[in-house]
C-alpha cells in the first residue's frame, strides 16, 4: 500500500512534467522526493485515501505507456519514445525492488532465430538507455519472443509496424 | 510433455494407393501400436509433386504376393517412396502375370513394358504372429538380381519394412543411400497451441513429442536420432531443452538469464552450440549435452545467432549482422577469426550444411520480402537459388544430401516442402489444419 502511495505522489510528479517540455524536471522531481523519503502516512495526499492510482497503470501517466516501436531491420530508440523509457529508468531508479523485463518483438519475416536475436537487440536498445539512467543491471532482464508473439495478425506493413516493438513489462503484472 | 497421436491432422484425399478401409485399419493399429510404445502409423501429411529428376530410372513394382489382405500393403508405400524422390519413372505392373519368385519372371516382357528394373516379393503370416517379408530387385537388362532381402517383423513394422526396401531400391539403383527411413521433426501451430511432432520422412505416423500453450521453435536432431533439442517459450522466455524420443524424458539445456535459443548438435553428440545473451548480444555458446560447461564461442558486440557444425565438427557457420547485415560466417572451433561466406544480397541467414560438408544451404532475401532457399558451393562460391516461393524459413538438408526440407507458405498457412539440391524436383508436405514450420530432417537411423 505505502508503494502505491508513493507512486501515485511520484507519478502526480512525472505526470506533470510529462505535460511539458523541459527534461531536468522529472530528474528534480525525482530527486525531490527521494531525499524527502516520506513515510507512507506523509505521503499519502490528502482526501484519497484508499484511491491511490498506480502510476504505472494510470492512463494519465507517461509510466502507462510502456511500448517502443522501431523501424524494419532496425533496432535503435527513435527519439519519441525516448522521454517514456527516460521516466521509466527514474521510476526503477527510484524504487529499487521494481523489476521489469524489456520484451523485444519482430515482424514475421525473415528467420525465426534471427528475429529472436533481433528482438533482444531491441530489447537491449532500451536497457542500454535505461542503464545510462543509473538503473542497475539487476533491475532488468531483456528477453526476445522474435516473431513469435504477435500483436498484429494480418500479413501488411499495419501489423508489422505494430509488431516491431519493445514492451516494458513490470514484475507481477 | 506426454507422447499423444496426433488427432487434428486428417489423412487428406490425395494420399497415394491408401485405400479408406486402409486408413481406418492402420488408424485401429495405431492405437495398438501406441500402446505398445512403437511408433505410430498415421497419415499426416500429404504429398505432391513437382518437377522431375533428369533422368529418371524406369521400375516397375509388383504387388507382393499375400499383401493385399494385410492392414497395411507393402509396395503402395515403395513406389510412393520412389516416386517422391522424382528419381523414377514408375512402370505399371498391374497387369497380370504378376511374378513374386525370379523364376516366375518374364525379363524380355518387362523390357518391353519398358522397365530397367523390377521388384517382386512376398509377406506371409508365421505361426507366431509375425509375417516374413521378402523381396528381390531384378535387372531386366542383364536379366540378374541385383538385391533381395527378407524380414521377420510385426505386422506394425509393415510401413517400416516398405520404407527399407525402398531405401535399397533407391541405393542400389542409384548410388545413394536413401532416406525413406529417416523421420522428420517440425512444429504444428493450431490455435493458441503449439505441437513438436516427428513424423517419417513420408509424413505418416506423426506423434507429438511436446504440446504446449506457448510458441516451440528450432528443434535440432541428436546425430543419432535419439533426442530433439528445441526451444520453447513455456516459461514466458526463450529456454532450450533436450528430450528423449522413447522416453519422452527431457532436461533444461541452458535457462540463463535473457534468451537462450538456436540449439545445434556437435556430430559427435557430446555438445550442443546455443545462442545465449546472458552476457550482452546473441552470442554462440558451447555447452555439453548434460547442460554442464558453458563457454563462450563467438565474440561480436551484435548478433552471432543461428550456428550448424560442419560435419567434421571443426567448424561452425553462423549468421551474423557484424557487417552491417545478416551474413554467413564461418568459424574453427579450435579458435580464430571468423570468415564471411555470403555477399550476394544484404540478407541470408539460416545456415546448414551438406553431408558431404561441400556447400551450404540457407535462406536468401531477394528483394524486400521475399525469402528463397539456396545453396551455396563452398569451393568457388557460386549461389543457386532452389526455389521460386515467397517466404522460405529453415532449411535442412536430407542425410543423403539430395534433398532440402524447408517451411514455406501457399494461402497464407505454413506447410513443408522439399526441393532436390539441384532444384529440379519439388515437393509440398501439406496437412489439412494448422500452420506447419521450422522442419529439421532427421539422421539416418541406425540399423539402416
Amino acid at each position: 500500500m505505502t508503494k502505491i502511495l508513493l507512486s501515485t505522489l511520484l507519478v502526480s510528479l512525472l505526470a506533470a512534467c510529462a505535460g511539458q517540455e523541459t527534461k531536468e524536471q522529472p530528474k528534480a522531481a525525482v530527486e525531490s522526493r527521494e531525499a524527502a523519503k516520506p513515510s507512507g502516512a506523509e505521503a499519502r495526499p490528502a482526501g484519497q485515501q484508499g484511491v491511490a492510482v498506480n502510476p504505472l497503470k494510470d492512463p494519465n501517466n507517461i509510466l502507462s505507456k510502456r511500448s517502443v516501436y522501431y523501424d524494419f531491420d532496425k533496432y535503435d530508440v527513435k527519439d519519441e519514445y525516448k522521454p517514456m523509457v527516460e521516466a521509466h529508468s527514474k521510476y526503477l531508479a527510484s524504487h529499487k525492488d521494481a523489476k521489469v523485463t524489456v520484451q523485444g518483438n519482430t515482424d514475421e519475416r525473415g528467420s525465426r532465430e534471427y528475429n529472436i536475436a533481433l528482438g533482444n537487440r531491441r530489447a537491449d536498445s532500451v536497457k542500454k538507455i535505461m542503464g545510462a539512467m543509473g538503473v542497475p543491471d539487476s533491475q532488468i532482464e531483456t528477453i526476445s519472443f522474435g516473431e513469435e508473439k504477435p500483436r498484429g495478425t494480418c500479413r501488411d506493413e499495419s501489423c508489422w509496424k505494430e509488431n516491431r516493438r519493445s514492451d516494458i513489462v513490470y514484475q507481477g503484472e | 510433455m506426454q507422447v499423444r497421436m496426433n488427432s487434428h491432422l486428417q489423412p487428406v484425399s490425395k494420399s497415394k494407393g491408401v485405400s479408406e478401409k486402409m486408413k481406418l485399419l492402420n488408424k485401429l493399429a495405431v492405437v495398438l501400436v501406441f500402446l505398445a510404445g512403437f511408433p505410430a502409423a498415421h497419415a499426416a501429411l500429404t504429398i505432391e509433386i513437382v518437377g522431375s529428376g533428369a533422368n529418371q530410372i524406369p521400375v516397375a513394382i509388383v504387388p507382393f504376393a499375400g499383401e493385399s489382405t494385410l492392414m497395411q500393403a507393402v509396395t503402395p508405400v515403395v513406389a510412393a517412396d520412389l516416386q517422391r524422390s522424382g528419381l523414377f519413372k514408375m512402370i505399371d505392373a498391374a497387369a497380370q502375370p504378376q511374378p513374386h519368385e525370379p523364376a516366375e519372371v518374364n525379363y524380355p516382357d518387362w523390357r518391353t513394358r519398358g522397365a530397367d528394373a523390377l521388384a517382386i516379393g512376398s509377406v506371409r503370416p508365421r505361426a507366431d504372429g509375425k509375417l516374413d517379408v521378402s523381396f528381390r530387385l531384378l535387372d531386366t537388362v542383364k536379366q540378374s538380381v541385383l538385391a533381395g532381402y527378407s524380414y521377420v517383423i510385426p505386422p506394425a513394422q509393415l510401413r517400416a519394412t516398405a520404407h527399407k526396401i525402398a531405401d535399397e531400391i533407391y541405393e542400389k539403383l542409384t548410388g545413394d543411400v536413401g532416406v525413406f527411413s529417416t523421420r522428420i521433426a517440425y512444429i504444428v501451430k493450431s490455435g493458441a497451441r503449439y505441437e513438436l511432432q516427428v513424423a517419417d520422412a513420408d509424413g505418416y505416423g506423426a506423434q507429438t513429442v511436446l504440446a504446449s500453450n506457448e510458441p516451440i521453435i528450432s528443434p535440432s536432431w541428436s546425430p543419432d536420432g535419439t533426442k530433439l533439442a528445441y526451444v520453447s517459450f513455456e516459461r514466458k522466455k526463450p529456454i532450450v531443452y533436450v528430450q528423449s524420443l522413447a522416453s519422452s524424458r527431457r532436461q533444461v539445456l541452458a535457462q540463463f538469464k535473457g534468451n537462450n535459443s538456436a540449439p545445434a548438435w556437435s556430430p559427435d553428440g557430446s555438445q550442443l552450440a546455443v545462442v545465449l545473451t546472458k552476457d550482452g548480444s546473441s552470442q554462440i555458446y558451447l555447452i555439453n549435452a548434460d547442460g554442464s560447461g558453458v563457454r563462450r564461442l563467438s565474440n561480436s558486440a551484435g548478433i552471432d545467432t543461428e550456428p550448424a557444425f560442419s560435419p567434421d565438427g571443426a567448424s561452425i557457420v553462423f549468421t551474423s549482422d557484424r557487417g552491417g547485415s545478416p551474413q554467413i560466417y564461418r568459424m574453427p572451433l579450435a579458435g580464430g577469426g571468423a570468415q564471411r561466406l555470403t555477399f550476394e544480397g544484404n540478407y541470408n541467414v539460416s545456415p546448414h550444411f551438406s553431408p558431404d560438408g561441400k556447400s551450404l544451404v540457407f535462406i536468401q532475401r531477394a528483394n524486400g520480402s521475399s525469402f528463397h532457399v539456396a545453396l551455396q558451393d563452398l569451393a568457388t562460391g557460386q549461389v543457386q537459388v532452389l526455389t521460386d516461393s515467397r517466404m522460405d524459413e529453415s532449411p535442412s538438408f536430407a542425410p543423403n544430401g539430395k534433398m532440402v526440407l524447408y517451411a514455406t507458405e501457399i494461402g497464407g498457412r505454413g506447410i513443408l516442402a522439399a526441393v532436390s539440391s539441384d532444384g529440379r524436383v519439388k515437393q509440398r508436405l501439406t496437412t489439412s489444419t494448422g500452420d506447419v514450420r521450422e522442419p529439421e530432417w532427421g539422421p539416418l537411423s541406425k540399423n539402416q
